[in-house]
C-alpha cells in the first residue's frame, strides 16, 4: 500500500481511524505517566496493575451483568488499586520486598479472576467472550465510545500531571525531604498510583494484560536517553508512545494476521533499542565512539611525550627514532602505524627516511605544552 | 525539662524510638539554644540519624515530643530546613542543579503553585553562597562527591529556615568542601541560626561546634564542647574503642588549649 | 477418589514442590518477579520448536522453551549492564517483547493448531492425565507426573548440590565473589532451574500459576523463619498445602483448577501474615501495644527515681505533676500510674509516688541497659 493510501484510510477508514486513535491516546497516557513509575523504581507496577485488574473486571460484570467499557474499566482500577494498596502494604511491613510483594499479588490475584472467569462461564447466559478481550487485548475491537472514554480519562489524568507537576516531581526524586517540608507525601503518592492505575486500565483493552507493562517502561525508558530533564522526558515519553500506537495499529492493519498490540509493543521496543545505541550523550554507539577518540588521543599524546624525552636524551628535540622503539615505549603495546600517521597529518611528526619519525616544530611545542600539564599534575 | 522561660530552639524530651523489640533511642533530653553549632556524634548505630528524621517527622517515635521554639514540630516545619544524606537520593534523576535547589522553597509554595522568578532569584543566591553559580544548569548526576554535598545545602539554605539539621554532611566529601561548608555554617550560627549536625569526625568538633551532644541509644551528654567534650563522656559514650580515644585525646587536648 | 483425581493431586503437588525450591532463592535474591518474566517469554522457545518439531509432545519444545527462558535473564543482564536503565526497567523491556513475538508467530504460523495463548497461560491441570506416557507399550501414568518428578529431582539435586554456595552467595554476595566462586555460575544455573521448571509447570497449570507457585508459598515462609533449610520445606509444605486444597475446592465449585490453586495460595499467605508469631500482624500489634506500656512504666519509674532524694520531690513525684513533665495526658497518666501499682512498681501516700523496692530495681536495670 502506498503511504498515501495509508493516510487517507487513517483519516477516513472507520476501524483504521479508531484503531489508531486508541493506541494514540494509550501510548500519550502510558507513557506520561510511565515516567514517574519508571523514576521511582517501580517500572513493574504496570505488570501488575493489568494483572490484578482481572478479577475487578469479572466482578464488574459479575455484579452488574453489563459489559458496558466504562463500568469493566472502574471494576479493573478498583481492583488494580486494591492490589497496589496490598503491595505497598507488604513492602513497609514485612520483611518482604518490592519484586516477591508484586510478584505475589500479582498472581494470586489473576488466579482468582481466573475463578470468576469459570465461575461466569457457567452461567446461562454468559457471554464472556467479551471479557477475555481484556485478557489478551483486541485493539481492533475498538470502538468510538472506548476511545472516547479513554480519551476523557486519560486527558483527566494528565491534567493532574501539569496541575501537581513539582509535586510528583519532589515525590519521584527526594520523598523524605518533601516529608520535611510538610509535603502529605501520602495523599500525593495515592494520587500518583490512582492515575497510574487508570492509565494501565484503559490500555488493557487495546494491548492486553501481559504487554501492559511493556507501554509503561518502554517509551519512558527510551525517552531517558535523549533528554536530562524531566519535562521533556514526560513530553518526549508521551511522543513515542503515540507513535508506537499508531504505527503498530498501521503496520498491523496493512499485513493479515498480525495482531494489533504486540505490533504496538514491538514497534515501542524498537524505538526503546533505536534510543539506547544512537542517543546522542548516553547511546552506546556515542559512548563507544567517544571512548574510541578518548583512547587515540591518549595514545598519541604519549608518543609526542615519548619523542620529547628521547629528544631530551640526545640533547636533539627532532632525532628521528624508528617506530620500533615508539612502539615498545607506546602505552598500547600493538599497532602505532595509525597513531603516527594521524600526529603527521596534524604536522606533528614527519617521517625521515624509511620509517623513522621525529617531532616538527609545532610537533615539540604540543608536546612541551603535554609535559608541562603533567608536571601541574603532579 | 523547661522549667525556666529560656526559649530553646530545639527542645526534645522523652524521645524514644524503637524498631521491634529494641530500642534505637531511649528517653532523649535535648534542649538546643537558638544560635549554637550543635555536633550530634555516637559511634556506629547509636542513632544519631534516627534522632534527626524522628525529629523532623520521617520516623514514628514510641514515646516524645519535638517543640521549635517552644511549638510543637508540625506547627513549625516552615522554621527548619533539612540537609538529608547524599546517598538517599538516586542522582541518576533527570533534573539540573537550579531545579533541585529551588524544590527547597516548595514548602513556601504550598500546592500547585509553580517556582516562578522570585524562587529563582533566591536559588541562584543560594548557589553563590556555596560557589555553584556555575553548575546551575548542570545534570545532578554529573556532579562530584562535594558539589552533591553543596546543592543539599544550597537547596536548605532556600528555605530560608532558623533551625538546620544536617546528616553526615563531610562524609566522602574533599577538604576545600568541607572547609567551604563549615565556614557557611559558621555564617549562619553568627547571624543567629541553630545548626544541628550529626557529625562522624572526632578530631574536628572542638574546631568547629561551640555545642555537642553525644548519644549512643541513650543522651550521654550534651552542651558547649567546653563543657561535654570530655574524655570521660567519650569512654561512656563510645565504651572501650581505644582508636577512638587516643583521636578523642589529642582533640581534647586541643580543645583545653 | 478416582484414580484420575489422585494422579491430578500428584501432579500439583510435584508441581508446587518443583516450583517452591527455586522460588525460595528468587525471593531471597530479590529476583522474584524474573520468575513472571520468563514464564511469559518462554512462549516464543515453544512456539519456534513447535514450529520447526510441528509436535505438541516434543521434547524438544522443553528445551527451546528452557534456552528462553535463559536468553530473557541474559538480555535483561545486558540492558542492566548498559547503565542506561534499572534492573526492574530491564525486566519490563525485555519479557513483552519476546512474548509479542511469540504471539505474533502463533497468529501467523499455527493460527489453526490448538496451542492458542490461552492454553499457554492458563494451562488445564484437568487434561494432564489424559497425556500418558508410554513406556513399550505400557501405560505407566501421566506424562506430566514423570516430567515435573524430573524437574523436581533436577531441583532438589541441584540445591542439595550446591547448598553451602547457594546460601553464601544468598546472603553475602560480596563475601562469596571475594572467595572465588564465581557467583553468577550460581546465578544461571539457578535461572536455568527455574526455566525449566516453568516449562514443564505451565503445560499443566500455565503462567501464572507457576508465578504464584514460585513466590507464594516462599513469601509466606519468609514471614515465619530466616533459616534456609526451614524455609525450602515450609515453601514447599505449603505449597502442597495450597495445591491440593486448590484442586478440591476446584473440584467442588467446578471453577478453574489453576486459579483456583492461585487464589488458596493467597489465602494461606494471608492467614501466615496475619497469624505469623514474630513477624505477623496481629503479633505486631500486640507488640507495639505491649511496648507502649512498657516504655511508659520504665519511664515513670526512672523519672521517680531521678527525682525521689530532691528537694522538688514533693512536687515532682505527684501523680498530678506527671502530665506536666512526662507530657502525657491525663488519663494515660492515669492508667500508667495504675498499672505501676498493680505491678507494685509503686505506691501512692497523699498523692505522692513512690518507687517500692520492686520499681527501684526496674530503674537501675533499664538506665544501664
Amino acid at each position: 500500500m502506498e503511504i498515501t493510501e495509508v493516510l487517507y484510510n487513517l483519516v477516513f477508514d472507520y476501524t483504521l481511524r479508531t484503531v489508531a486513535m486508541g493506541s494514540a491516546i494509550l501510548g500519550i497516557v502510558s507513557g506520561a505517566l510511565g515516567v514517574f513509575a519508571v523514576l521511582r523504581r517501580q517500572s513493574l507496577l504496570g505488570d501488575s496493575v493489568s494483572h490484578t485488574a482481572l478479577p475487578g473486571i469479572a466482578l464488574a460484570f459479575l455484579l452488574t451483568g453489563s459489559k458496558a467499557p466504562l463500568v469493566m474499566i472502574i471494576g479493573a482500577a478498583v481492583a488494580g488499586w486494591i492490589g497496589t494498596l496490598f503491595v505497598l502494604h507488604i513492602i513497609n511491613n514485612t520483611p518482604i520486598k518490592a519484586d516477591g510483594a508484586l510478584g505475589m499479588i500479582l498472581s494470586v490475584f489473576f488466579g482468582f479472576g481466573l475463578v470468576l472467569l469459570t465461575l461466569i462461564q457457567k452461567m446461562p447466559n454468559s457471554r464472556q467472550a467479551g471479557l477475555e478481550k481484556f485478557l489478551f487485548g483486541q485493539a481492533s475491537a475498538l470502538m468510538v465510545q472506548d476511545v472516547v472514554i479513554m480519551a476523557i480519562l486519560g486527558g483527566l489524568s494528565l491534567l493532574l500531571v501539569a496541575i501537581l507537576w513539582k509535586e510528583f516531581k519532589m515525590l519521584s526524586f527526594d520523598p523524605e525531604y518533601a516529608v520535611s517540608l510538610g509535603f502529605p507525601t501520602r495523599t500525593i503518592t495515592i494520587i500518583l498510583t490512582t492515575i497510574l492505575v487508570i492509565a494501565v486500565v484503559i490500555g488493557l483493552q487495546t494491548v492486553g494484560v501481559v504487554l501492559m507493562s511493556a507501554m509503561i517502561v518502554a517509551p519512558a525508558s527510551a525517552a531517558r536517553q535523549w533528554t536530562d530533564r524531566l519535562g521533556v522526558m514526560v513530553v518526549l515519553s508521551g511522543l513515542f508512545g503515540a507513535l508506537a500506537g499508531v504505527s503498530g495499529a498501521v503496520i498491523s492493519s496493512l499485513t493479515a494476521k498480525l495482531p494489533t498490540g504486540p505490533t504496538i509493543v514491538l514497534c515501542i521496543s524498537a524505538i526503546v533499542v533505536i534510543s539506547i545505541l544512537f542517543a546522542p550523550n548516553r547511546g552506546l554507539v556515542m559512548r563507544a565512539a567517544r571512548n574510541y577518540m578518548n583512547r587515540q588521543r591518549l595514545i598519541t599524546d604519549a608518543i609526542l611525550l615519548d619523542l620529547f624525552e628521547l629528544g631530551i636524551q640526545h640533547h636533539d628535540p627532532h632525532y628521528a627514532h624508528p617506530s620500533s622503539t615508539l612502539k615498545v615505549m607506546s602505552i598500547t603495546r600493538g599497532n602505532i602505524e595509525r597513531s603516527l600517521h594521524n600526529l603527521q597529518e596534524h604536522d606533528f611528526v614527519q617521517e625521515i627516511g624509511e620509517d623513522n619519525w621525529a617531532l616538527t616544530e609545532s610537533g615539540v611545542r604540543k608536546a612541551a605544552i603535554l609535559a608541562n600539564r603533567m608536571e601541574e599534575k603532579s | 525539662m523547661n522549667s525556666t522561660n529560656i526559649q530553646y530552639a530545639v527542645d526534645v524530651a522523652d524521645l524514644t524510638v524503637a524498631y521491634r523489640d529494641k530500642p534505637v533511642l531511649w528517653d532523649i533530653d535535648m534542649q538546643v539554644p537558638s544560635g549554637v553549632l550543635m555536633a550530634i556524634i555516637g559511634p556506629n548505630g547509636a542513632g544519631k540519624t534516627t534522632l534527626i528524621k524522628s525529629i523532623l517527622g520521617l520516623i514514628k517515635p514510641a514515646a516524645g515530643q519535638v517543640m521549635i521554639f517552644n511549638k510543637p514540630y508540625e506547627q513549625q516545619r516552615h522554621e527548619v530546613g533539612y540537609v538529608p544524606q547524599r546517598g538517599s537520593v538516586d542522582w541518576d534523576f533527570p533534573t539540573n542543579v537550579l531545579d533541585v535547589v529551588m524544590m527547597g522553597r516548595y514548602g513556601a509554595l504550598g500546592w500547585i503553585r509553580r517556582p516562578g522568578t522570585k524562587e529563582r532569584k533566591k536559588a541562584m543566591d543560594a548557589l553563590d553562597k556555596v560557589s555553584m553559580v556555575d553548575f546551575a544548569g548542570r545534570q545532578i548526576s554529573q556532579l562530584s562527591g562535594g558539589q552533591q554535598q553543596r546543592v543539599f545545602l544550597a537547596r536548605a539554605l532556600v528555605q530560608e529556615a532558623s533551625v538546620y539539621f544536617m546528616d553526615e554532611p563531610f562524609q566522602g566529601v574533599d577538604a576545600k568542601t568541607e572547609r567551604a561548608i563549615i565556614g557557611i555554617l559558621q555564617e549562619l550560627r553568627s547571624s543567629g541560626k541553630t545548626v544541628v549536625v550529626v557529625h562522624h569526625d572526632l578530631q574536628t568538633i572542638p574546631e568547629y561546634f561551640d555545642w555537642v551532644t553525644l548519644l549512643n541509644v541513650r543522651r550521654i551528654a550534651s552542651g558547649p564542647v567546653a563543657d561535654v567534650f570530655t574524655e570521660e563522656n567519650l569512654r561512656a559514650a563510645y565504651g572501650g574503642l581505644v582508636a577512638f580515644k587516643s583521636h578523642a585525646g589529642t582533640a581534647i587536648n586541643n580543645s583545653l588549649k | 477418589m478416582t484414580p484420575a483425581q489422585i494422579e491430578i493431586q500428584l501432579i500439583a503437588a510435584v508441581v508446587a514442590v518443583a516450583c517452591a525450591l527455586p522460588g525460595v532463592f528468587l525471593i531471597l535474591r530479590r529476583t522474584a518477579m524474573m520468575s513472571d518474566a520468563i514464564s511469559h517469554a518462554i512462549l516464543l522457545g515453544i512456539v519456534l520448536a513447535f514450529l520447526v518439531t510441528e509436535d505438541l509432545t516434543s521434547p524438544f519444545l522443553i528445551v527451546a522453551a528452557a534456552m528462553t527462558g535463559l536468553l530473557t535473564v541474559l538480555l535483561v543482564e545486558i540492558l542492566h549492564k548498559t547503565r542506561l536503565v534499572k534492573e526492574d526497567a530491564a525486566i519490563g523491556l525485555v519479557f513483552p517483547v519476546l512474548f509479542s513475538i511469540g504471539v505474533i508467530l502463533i497468529a501467523r504460523f499455527a493460527g489453526s493448531v490448538h496451542l492458542d495463548t490461552d492454553a499457554v497461560l492458563l494451562g488445564e491441570l484437568a487434561f494432564a492425565p489424559f497425556n500418558r506416557f508410554v513406556v513399550f507399550g505400557v501405560d505407566i501414568g501421566p506424562r506430566s507426573l514423570y516430567l515435573m518428578g524430573g524437574i523436581l529431582l533436577i531441583n532438589l539435586a541441584f540445591i542439595l548440590l550446591f547448598f553451602k554456595e547457594l546460601k553464601l552467595s544468598t546472603f553475602d554476595a560480596g563475601l562469596a565473589a571475594s572467595l572465588g566462586f564465581m557467583p553468577w555460575i550460581l546465578h544461571y544455573g539457578l535461572m536455568s532451574l527455574v526455566s525449566v521448571t516453568a516449562v514443564g509447570a505451565f503445560d499443566a497449570v500455565g503462567s501464572i500459576l507457576v508465578v504464584a507457585l514460585m513466590i507464594g508459598p516462599p513469601s509466606a515462609a519468609y514471614l515465619l523463619t530466616e533459616r534456609l533449610s526451614t524455609m525450602l520445606l515450609l515453601s514447599a509444605l505449603m505449597g502442597m498445602v495450597g495445591a491440593i486444597s486448590g484442586f478440591w475446592i476446584a473440584h467442588w465449585a467446578d471453577i478453574s483448577i489453576a486459579g483456583s490453586m492461585a487464589t488458596m495460595i493467597g489465602v494461606i499467605f494471608i492467614l501466615v501474615y496475619l497469624l505469623s508469631p514474630g513477624r505477623g500482624l496481629l503479633a505486631s500489634v500486640r507488640r507495639r501495644v505491649r511496648q507502649k506500656w512498657e516504655f511508659a512504666l520504665a519511664m515513670l519509674v526512672i523519672h521517680l527515681s531521678q527525682h525521689e532524694h530532691q528537694p522538688e520531690a514533693v512536687n515532682e513525684c505527684r501523680a498530678d505533676h506527671l502530665t506536666e513533665h512526662i507530657r502525657w495526658n491525663a488519663k494515660f497518666a492515669q492508667q500508667v500510674v495504675r498499672l505501676a501499682k498493680h505491678r507494685n512498681l509503686i505506691d501512692e501516700t497523699d498523692g505522692r509516688l513512690n518507687l517500692t523496692s520492686n520499681g527501684r530495681s526496674l530503674a537501675a536495670r533499664k538506665v544501664v541497659g
